[in-house]
């Protein structure tokens, strides 16, 4: 696959006699939304920290970008954003000083850092709240900034690790139409979520059940394999057999 | 590098944020100072006795009045028996009755033995010892003073004592060298384990490490405010005390800022290998109460002194750096010493914080993988 920005072939880790995640193989196509999918403890974690350079698998082949994740995960880590589920914003810090504590840390020089705070600030509505601390920000606000600056420099690939967790679904919807946008500029977004609705959002998504993937394709395509009209129904069924739910 | 200085100026932005421990952090080290140089102290002043004169002669008198001269005791009852002496001591106020023997004066001038007895209320046993180390001194000088006139028996050997470096023996000398170490080990392993940590609680460190930083980037980012924080703690301390307290300061100040740094690395070294192991901030500042503080304020000669500790804590004590920065400061300060006279104590802090400092980059890049 010529297009492909994420490919993993066999990809393994193992934390002792625990195997995480189980020789899983896939590619991730450039500018697609891509759902990652599974309970809780199923390897999701552990095979995005693979990915974004911070834990070495145990096996396996995995590029990002066409970086070798073993060799070159420096190069990984310059061209990826990453947003957790946390938001890991700095509450002691204002909106403003938090983005250009994020582009500083991605090394954006000081011209390009000014432009881009204005520019943030703008889109996500946030420039009369520029100087209060973030600590005073409802979540909803929270999220939508810990997004921006999570694809402040650009990057080609933008991971989402349970992006919408505790928000409502007014702004989940909201937040969801933020990642479409920066789709269509051609950011390709590898999302984590619980929420089976939001997986019908996504071009293609993959299940993972006790360190596996058992299903990859888009949501049209699995609910008509599995004869349904909900992909909650599939991820039910295939979760079922699972055992080491965490949940 | 402009990332890093990023990080350095977000970090400066927090601390200063933080005002409640900011004003800890500097009002600490003051309120210390303040504690052990007036409060807790070894010397004594004002302490009220009482004496029991069964002889009421002139060397009584005399006595009497050498003892209600001295700034150490107020002369505050005369006693006429014995059984007063327990009432005047269950009342309190009383610490020391001083009893003298009937004919004292004359056994004295005729024998040249006469006794005196010193009664103590050791409810207060360190009290109880200053108290009757003091008036024993003075009966002493009294003694020597009449000796050429008076045949009073000597013991045989009369020492002659003086106090070196702390003539004065005022305890705020040696504390000052135990707060500074107490604040290093607060400032730069407390705050800095705490300060890391928080990045682990709050899903910051996560992006940090997903970002082109690089660990040794986070964690100089996250050290060097604390290293700026800790000197500047070290001045204040050292200009309350000089001034403030009229703490001499014998020796060189190149020498004393370099040990301190010294030390500071120590502590910093302390603080990452705490938090590359805390998984939150209570754990972090549990293992640094518990693990640094307290045994830098118990076992490190800061109050107790180690010499009477039991053989199995002293041993402990030689694995505490703050030991060895006390002594290399104690006799920088009042003795003046440099670097000939302090190379072992100096050679140990060297080896400790450089095996500390490859101990803690280790672990944080094992964490990584």
């Amino acid at each position: 696959m010529a297009d492909s920005v994420i490919s993993t072939k066999e990809l393994t880790r193992t934390f002792g006699v625990f195997t995480a995640v189980n020789h899983i193989s896939f590619d991730v196509k450039k500018g697609e939304i891509f759902g990652f999918l599974g309970a809780n403890g199923a390897g999701k974690t552990t095979a995005m920290k693979m990915l974004t350079g911070l834990l070495a698998p145990s096996s396996g082949e995995a590029s990002v970008n066409g970086f070798d994740v073993y060799t070159q995960s420096e190069e990984i880590k310059k061209s990826i954003g990453y947003m957790s589920q946390k938001f890991s914003l700095y509450d002691d810090l204002t909106v403003s000083e938090n983005i250009e504590f994020y582009g500083g840390v991605y090394g954006l020089p000081t011209k390009t850092l000014e432009q881009k705070i204005e520019e943030t600030l703008y889109t996500v509505e946030l420039m009369e709240v520029k100087d209060a601390l973030v600590v005073s920000l409802p979540l909803g606000w929270k999220q939508k900034l810990a997004f921006s600056v999570s694809i402040l420099h650009n990057p080609s690939i933008v991971f989402l690790d349970e992006p919408t967790g505790g928000v409502d679904p007014v702004t989940r919807r909201q937040f969801w139409e933020r990642i479409y946008e920066a789709a269509d500029k051609g950011i390709t977004v590898f999302v984590t979520t619980h929420y089976m609705d939001e997986a019908e959002y996504c071009d293609r998504v993959s299940i993972m059940v006790d360190g596996k993937i058992e299903a990859l394709d888009s949501p049209e395509n699995l609910k008509s394999s599995f004869s349904t009209d909900s992909i909650e129904d599939v991820f039910i069924r295939l979760a079922r057999g699972a055992t080491r739910s965490g949940a | 590098m402009s990332s890093f200085r990023g990080f350095i100026i977000k970090e400066f932005k927090q601390i200063y944020r933080d005002t409640r421990t900011l004003v800890v952090l500097f009002g600490m080290p003051v309120i210390m100072l303040v504690l052990f140089g007036f409060a807790i102290r070894n010397e004594v002043d004002n302490v009220k006795i009482a004496v029991l004169d069964f002889s009421k002669d002139e060397i009584t008198r005399e006595i009497t009045h050498k003892l209600s001269a001295s700034p150490s005791f107020e002369l505050s009852a005369y006693l006429n028996t014995y059984d007063e002496v327990r009432d005047i001591f269950k009342a309190g106020e009383i610490k020391e009755v001083v009893v003298f023997e009937d004919d004292f004066g004359r056994k004295l001038v005729r024998d040249g033995v006469a006794d005196v007895q010193i009664i103590t209320d050791a409810t207060d046993p360190n009290l109880a010892n200053i108290v009757q180390s003091y008036t024993s001194n003075i009966l002493r000088e009294y003694t020597n003073s009449k000796n050429s006139q008076l045949q009073i028996e000597a013991s045989g050997i009369t020492p002659e004592i003086r106090m070196m470096y702390n003539p004065e023996l005022k305890s705020v000398n040696l504390f000052v060298p135990g707060i500074i170490a107490v604040i290093l080990m607060l400032v730069s392993a407390l705050m800095t384990s705490i300060s890391i940590t928080r990045e682990k609680e709050m899903g910051n460190m996560e992006i940090l490490l997903v970002s082109p930083l690089k660990p040794i980037h986070i964690i100089l980012g996250k050290v060097l405010p604390y290293l700026a924080l800790s000197i500047a703690n070290v001045v204040v301390i050292l200009v309350l005390a000089r001034f403030i307290f009229k703490v001499p300061f014998e020796g060189s100040y190149l020498f004393f800022f370099l040990e301190a740094g010294l030390f500071i690395m120590t502590a910093l070294s302390l603080g990452v290998l705490i938090s590359s192991s805390a998984n939150n901030q209570q754990t972090a500042m549990m293992v640094s109460l518990a693990g640094l503080l307290l045994p830098t304020v118990l076992l490190s000669g800061f109050i107790f002194p180690v010499e009477s500790m039991p053989v199995p804590l002293q041993m402990i004590s030689h694995a505490i750096p703050a030991k060895w920065f006390l002594i290399i400061v104690r006799d920088i300060m009042l003795k003046g010493s440099g670097i000939l006279l302090l190379w072992k104590e100096t050679l140990i802090l060297v080896i400790t914080t450089a095996v500390l400092i490859a101990v803690s980059l280790k672990k944080f890049k094992v964490r990584l993988q």
